[in-house]
């Protein structure tokens, strides 16, 4: 993704001309580490480290994996539900009590948690400002239908919507719905499908764009 | 040893607050990326405290806010990341601009 396109340009300098300051930048942060690198100030093995670090620990990875795993294993499925701290240590993350609670035909759940902001991290990295907010935090229990409307969730009348109040001692995933059509999907382009609004219940996981609807 | 990312990088609040997506961190061209490490990592070796850079970063965008100025979330970092180093004294702005223009000219091409 660059930058917005400007409209005064020759049409043949279009491309050039937005992508040249970020190739400015791109010089003069990399003059930069290589003066701070030379300095000893920096290790770029330890650069490289931080930022896969923060890419990774800070998103839902793990979450997705555990959700994918679930999909295409349904024996890992059960155990997950059974215990989800014992299943989540199976594929190497823990620290922390957990139960999963899984979508179904006519059942949807959500995460919140009313006293503060009580949240999977290890899973689903760091939550987001809205599930901190007292109006997210208030209204998920009042009005879970309208909530989820809001996030663009439009469930049937007839489907039940059990709320789960995460707190310090124990926190809740969301296990969705399959999307259809990724039946020739593997467990790793599973695990892209899923989001980490999904996995606390206030978005559903989409087919891929290709996949027939 | 994998470096835990700390919540007080993580957590910035305001107009310092990380640009996110999906939760995830969203870095649009490899350089952002560079800087937010090289940055961190900086703070980890105790070349200076996490809140003196962040009080920075602030400080620069308001500063391009109220200049009017289109540039991005990272380039101010970038600035800010700057400005702090040449207050401690880690860097000279001659050095960086001649180092800057040996990149530009192709006479360096590697960081080391």
């Amino acid at each position: 993704m660059s930058g917005t396109h400007n409209d005064h340009g020759h049409p043949h300098e279009h491309g050039h001309h937005h992508r040249e300051p970020e190739s400015t930048l791109s010089l003069r942060v990399r003059a930069l580490e290589s003066l701070l690198v030379e300095k000893k100030l920096v290790a770029s093995d330890a650069v490289d480290r931080i930022v896969s670090a923060y890419e990774q620990d800070i998103g839902p990875h793990n979450g997705a994996k555990v959700v994918a795993r679930a999909w295409v294993d349904p024996r890992y499925r059960e155990r997950l539900l059974a215990d989800g701290s014992a299943a989540i240590e199976e594929l190497g993350f823990g620290g922390v009590d957990l139960q999963v609670v899984a979508n179904a035909p006519g059942v949807h759940n959500l995460v919140v948690c009313t006293l503060c902001s009580c949240y999977p991290h290890a899973l689903i990295g760091l939550p987001p400002v809205w599930y901190k907010s007292f109006e997210y935090r208030s209204r998920a229990v009042r009005e879970p239908r309208v909530v989820l409307r809001e996030f663009g969730v439009d469930l049937p009348e007839t489907t039940e919507i059990r709320i789960w109040d995460s707190s310090a001692e124990l926190r809740y995933l969301v296990l969705p719905e399959r999307p259809t059509g990724t039946e020739q999907l593997g467990e790793a382009e599973l695990a892209k499908l899923v989001t980490r609004d999904a996995m606390i219940g206030v978005a559903l996981v989409k087919p891929p764009a290709s996949a027939p609807r | 040893m994998e470096p835990v990312p700390s919540r007080e990088i993580a957590d910035m609040a305001g107009a310092a607050a990380l640009p996110r997506k999906n939760g995830e961190l969203v870095f649009d061209e490899a350089w952002q990326g560079r800087i937010f490490g090289m940055t961190v990592a900086m703070s980890h070796e105790a070349s200076f405290e996490w809140r003196e850079f962040q009080a920075q970063l602030i400080a620069e965008i308001a500063h391009a806010e109220r200049e009017g100025e289109s540039t991005s979330y990272y380039e101010r970092w970038l600035h800010a990341f700057e400005r702090l180093l040449a207050d401690k004294g880690l860097l000279d702005a001659g050095a960086l601009a001649e180092r800057t223009r040996d990149f530009e000219s192709g006479r360096r091409d590697d960081v080391f």
